[in-house]
C-alpha cells in the first residue's frame, strides 16, 4: 500500500529524521496557512499516488502565502496518472547544496531487506546505478541481529563519502532502515536528503509502501493518519464493476472470487485459481479473444459465491458469453462451481446453454458437476482438454455468435 | 528416488486441528504407502488425536512422544502465529518446514528463512501446496485427496517445481497423460519471499540420479528466474529444463499484483517479456502452451543422451 507524500513525510518525521516545516492542505486558504506557517518562499506540491508531478505542472512555486493558495486552486485541478489530487503538499522552499539518495528495499533472492545510498540524490536512482555505478552503494540487513548503526556507516562509505558528511548520515539513514522494519515497508525512500549551508541534512521528499499482508499490525499508524481500512491504493482507482467483485466475495466467506479487475471485451471470465487464472486470461488473448474481466476464483466457494460472481460478469455491459475455466482442483468442488454458475444464469432468465461458452474445470467432484451440465446442456471439458485448446474453444463460440 | 522427502520422512502437522488441516492429515495418510505422520500439535488439545494421529501442546513433546528426531513439519496455522510455530519446530531439530500458510507479512518469512538456514533447516513456501513423490508420500495439501492425486502424479523422472500450487498439479498432469512421470514434484509458493526458489532446489535434483529433466511454472515479479538462470549458466546443469510463463498480460499493467502476492512488476527485470529472454538465453526453454511441456522436455533429454 503506497502512502502519499504528506503521510510518508509524517512517518519519516516521528521516526526521528529532521524533515523541512509542511502542511497538507485540500482547500487555498489551508495552503495560505500552512505557508504563512513556513514564513518563506514554498512549493506547493500535488497529493497523488503516481509520479511524473513536476511534468503534469503539478509542482509550483511560491514566493508568498497568496501565491501559494493561488497555485493550491491551479493544482487540485490537475488530473496525474489518471488520479484527481487528495490535496497538495505545502513546503519549505529549501536551499541545498547538495542531494543525496538512501532507500531500503527488500531483495527477495538474498530474502534480506537491502539498504541502498548515493551522494547522487534528486534524480531517479536507476539512472545513477547504470551511468555511475560506484556512487550507489548497497548492504543486505540481518532479519534476526537488531540494526546498531555500522550497517549504515558501510553503505554510506562505500560511496566515498567520509568526514562529518558521513558522521551526519549514518543516524539518518539508520533510523530510515528501522522505520522499514518498524512498519513492515517494501519500500521506503528519502530522496532527496538535502545538505543545508549549514552542513545539517533534511529530508525533502520521501516515498513509501506498506505491505498489505501487515497492515492489520499497523492499526495505530493508518489511524493517524488517517489511512482507511477500505483505501486499496492501487495503481489506479477501483471501478464500480470491481467494488461489486469485492462485494460478492465479502458476502459470504467461503472460498474466494477475489482480484476481479475489469477488462473492456465481450467474453466474461469466471477463472481460478491464482495461477490458472493467468494462465487462462493469457491463452484467451493468445487465441484473440477479448476479455472483459479478470478474476480468481479458489478455495471451494459456495454456490452463492460463484453465482454472484457469474451474475455479476453476465450483467456487465458488453458481455455476449462467460468461459468457466480453471486448472485442476482439489479443494475447490467442481460441481459446486457448477451450480453457483447455473443458478446465474437462470436467475437472470438466460439460458446456461447458451450463455456459458465453455466449463473446463476438472478435479474433485468432476463426475458430479458434469452431470449438472449435462442436465442443461452446457458444453463442458475435463482434463483431456488443455486451459488453452477451452480458451480457444470458447473464443470461437464469441466468434460465431456475433 | 526423490528429493526432500522418500517413503522413510517422518513429519508432524502443526495446526491439526484445524478445519483444512484435518482434510490434510487424511488426504496425506491415505496417499502412497502412507506418510509417517507421527504427530501434530495444537495448543491447549494435548491428548486429541486427528484420524488416529495423536495431537501435543507443543513441538517438544512430540519429538519427545516419537522417540527419534522429527524430520518435518507441514505449518497450517493463521499468518499471526507462523513464525513462532516455525521458530518452535527449527529450535527443535526440524529440518523440512512446508508452511502452507497464506498472506503472512515478508519480513515475518525473512526472519523464519533466517534462522532456518542458521540452523541447516530449509523451509519451502509459504502459500505453497508441498510436496509429492508419486506413490511414494505427499507432505502438504498438493493434488488433493489421495484419489485425485493419483489421477494426476504418477511415478517418472521429471522434477516439477511451481509458484502456484494449482499448476503443479495441472502440468504434472499433462506429463502423467503423456506417459511422463514425475521424481517429485514441488509447490514452492506464490509470495515475494519464500524459503525455497528454484535455483536452490536445483542442486537436489542435479544429485538425484532419478530425476532427468525440470519442468517449472513461472510467472512476473521477482528475480526468481534470473537466478535460475544464473545457476543453470554457472553450474553447466545435467537437467534440461522447460518452462511455462503465465501473466504476460501483466507487462501492460506496471504496479498491480495477480494471482500471487509476489506477481507485482516493479521494474524492467521483473516483466514477463524480460524473464522469458533471461530464461532463453539460459538454454531453457519456454513453452507457450502446457500441451507442448511433455514433447519439449522429451526432445531435450533425447537430445542429451545422443
Amino acid at each position: 500500500m503506497r502512502f502519499y507524500e504528506y503521510e510518508a513525510r509524517e512517518i519519516v518525521r516521528r521516526a526521528g529524521i529532521p524533515v523541512t516545516e509542511f502542511g497538507f492542505a485540500t482547500t487555498p486558504e489551508e495552503a495560505k496557512a500552512a505557508a504563512e506557517k513556513i514564513d518563506g518562499p514554498s512549493v506547493v506540491k500535488s497529493q497523488v499516488l503516481s509520479g511524473g508531478r513536476m511534468k503534469a505542472g503539478g509542482v509550483q512555486f511560491a514566493d508568498t502565502p497568496d501565491e501559494a493558495a493561488a497555485h493550491t486552486v491551479d493544482v487540485l485541478k490537475i488530473e496525474i496518472g489518471g488520479q484527481m489530487p487528495r490535496g497538495v503538499l505545502v513546503d519549505t522552499k529549501a536551499e541545498v547544496e547538495q542531494e543525496y539518495y538512501a532507500g531500503v528495499v527488500w531483495d527477495g533472492t538474498a530474502k534480506q531487506p537491502v539498504i541502498i545510498f548515493s551522494p547522487v540524490g534528486g534524480i531517479d536512482i536507476e539512472q545513477v546505478a547504470e551511468e555511475q555505478p560506484d556512487k550507489v552503494g548497497r548492504r543486505h540487513i540481518s532479519n534476526l541481529r537488531p540494526l546498531t548503526g555500522f550497517e549504515a556507516k558501510e553503505v554510506i562509505a562505500s560511496t566515498g563519502v567520509t568526514g562529518s558528511e558521513l558522521n551526519k548520515l549514518v543516524p539518518i539513514v539508520t533510523k530510515l532502515a528501522q522505520l522499514f522494519i518498524d512498519n513492515d515497508m517494501t519500500l521506503a525512500e528519502i530522496n532527496p536528503i538535502g545538505r543545508l549551508a549549514d552542513g545539517s541534512f533534511i529530508a525533502l521528499d520521501a516515498h513509501m509502501d506498506m505491505e498489505n499482508e501487515a497492515r492489520g499490525r499497523h492499526k495505530k499508524l493508518l489511524a493517524e493518519l488517517g489511512v482507511g481500512d477500505d483505501e486499496t491504493r492501487e495503481a489506479r482507482e477501483p471501478t464500480a464493476f470491481e467494488l461489486a467483485g469485492e462485494a460478492v466475495d465479502a458476502e459470504d466467506h467461503r472460498g474466494v472470487a477475489g482480484n476481479v479487475t475489469e477488462f473492456d471485451g465481450n467474453l466474461g471470465l469466471v477463472i481460478g485459481a491464482g495461477g490458472g487464472s493467468l494462465t487462462l486470461f493469457d491463452a484467451v488473448r493468445a487465441h484473440g479473444g477479448k476479455p472483459a474481466n479478470y478474476c480468481e476464483i479458489g478455495g471451494n466457494p459456495s454456490v452463492s459465491k460463484t453465482c454472484g460472481l457469474a451474475k455479476l460478469v453476465l450483467q456487465k455491459p458488453g458481455v455476449d458469453k462467460i468461459a468457466v475455466m480453471m486448472s485442476i482442483v482439489s479443494n475447490t468442488r467442481v460441481d459446486i462451481v457448477a451450480r453457483g454458475v447455473i443458478k446465474a444464469c437462470l436467475e437472470l432468465g438466460m439460458d446456461p446453454a447458451e450463455k456459458i461458452a465453455i466449463f473446463r474445470i476438472p478435479g474433485a467432484w468432476e463426475e458430479q458437476g458434469f452431470l449438472i451440465l449435462d442436465a442443461y446442456g452446457v458444453e463442458y471439458a475435463d482434463r483431456s482438454v488443455s486451459m488453452h485448446e477451452a480458451a480457444k474453444r470458447a473464443v470461437d463460440k464469441i466468434g460465431a455468435g456475433s | 528416488m526423490s528429493i526432500l522427502v522418500d517413503a522413510n520422512t517422518t513429519f508432524i502437522v502443526q495446526g491439526i486441528t484445524g478445519r483444512e488441516a484435518v482434510n490434510l492429515t487424511r488426504e496425506c495418510l491415505d496417499y502412497g504407502s502412507g506418510a509417517k505422520i507421527v504427530g501434530g500439535v495444537t495448543p491447549g488439545r494435548l491428548g486429541r488425536d486427528v484420524h488416529g494421529v495423536p495431537v501435543f501442546d507443543t513441538v517438544a513433546q512430540a519429538v519427545a512422544h516419537h522417540g527419534a528426531p522429527i524430520d518435518g513439519s507441514v505449518v497450517t496455522v493463521p499468518p499471526a502465529f507462523t513464525k513462532d510455530a516455525v521458530f518452535e519446530a527449527i529450535e527443535n531439530g526440524i529440518k523440512l518446514i512446508v508452511i502452507v500458510t497464506e498472506r503472512i507479512p515478508r519480513r515475518d518469512v525473512a526472519q523464519m528463512v533466517e534462522l532456518a538456514s542458521a540452523n541447516g533447516a530449509r523451509i519451502i513456501g509459504p502459500n505453497c501446496l508441498g510436496i509429492i513423490v508419486p506413490d511414494v508420500i505427499k507432505m502438504g495439501g498438493i493434488g488433493g485427496p489421495a484419489k485425485d492425486a493419483a489421477k494426476a502424479y504418477s511415478p517418472g523422472t521429471i522434477g516439477v517445481i511451481s509458484r502456484s500450487g494449482g499448476m503443479t498439479t495441472e502440468m504434472s498432469s499433462t506429463l502423467t497423460a503423456a506417459g511422463m512421470g514425475q521424481s517429485t514434484a514441488v509447490s514452492i509458493g506464490g509470495d515475494a519471499i519464500i524459503g525455497s526458489s528454484y535455483a536452490e532446489l536445483m542442486s537436489l535434483f542435479e544429485a538425484d540420479e532419478a530425476t532427468e529433466g525440470i519442468v517449472i511454472y513461472t510467472e512476473p515479479g521477482g528475480r526468481m528466474e534470473a537466478q535460475l538462470a544464473q545457476w543453470v549458466a554457472e553450474n553447466n546443469s545435467r537437467l534440461p529444463i522447460v518452462a511455462f510463463m503465465a501473466g504476460r498480460f501483466m507487462d501492460e499493467m506496471p504496479g498491480m499484483s495477480f494471482g500471487h502476492a509476489g506477481t507485482i512488476v516493479e521494474g524492467k527485470e521483473d516483466t514477463a517479456t524480460e524473464k522469458i529472454a533471461r530464461l532463453a538465453e539460459a538454454g531453457i526453454t519456454v513453452a507457450e502452451e502446457i500441451s507442448e511441456i511433455p514433447a519439449l522436455i522429451q526432445a531435450k533429454i533425447d537430445e542429451r543422451k545422443s
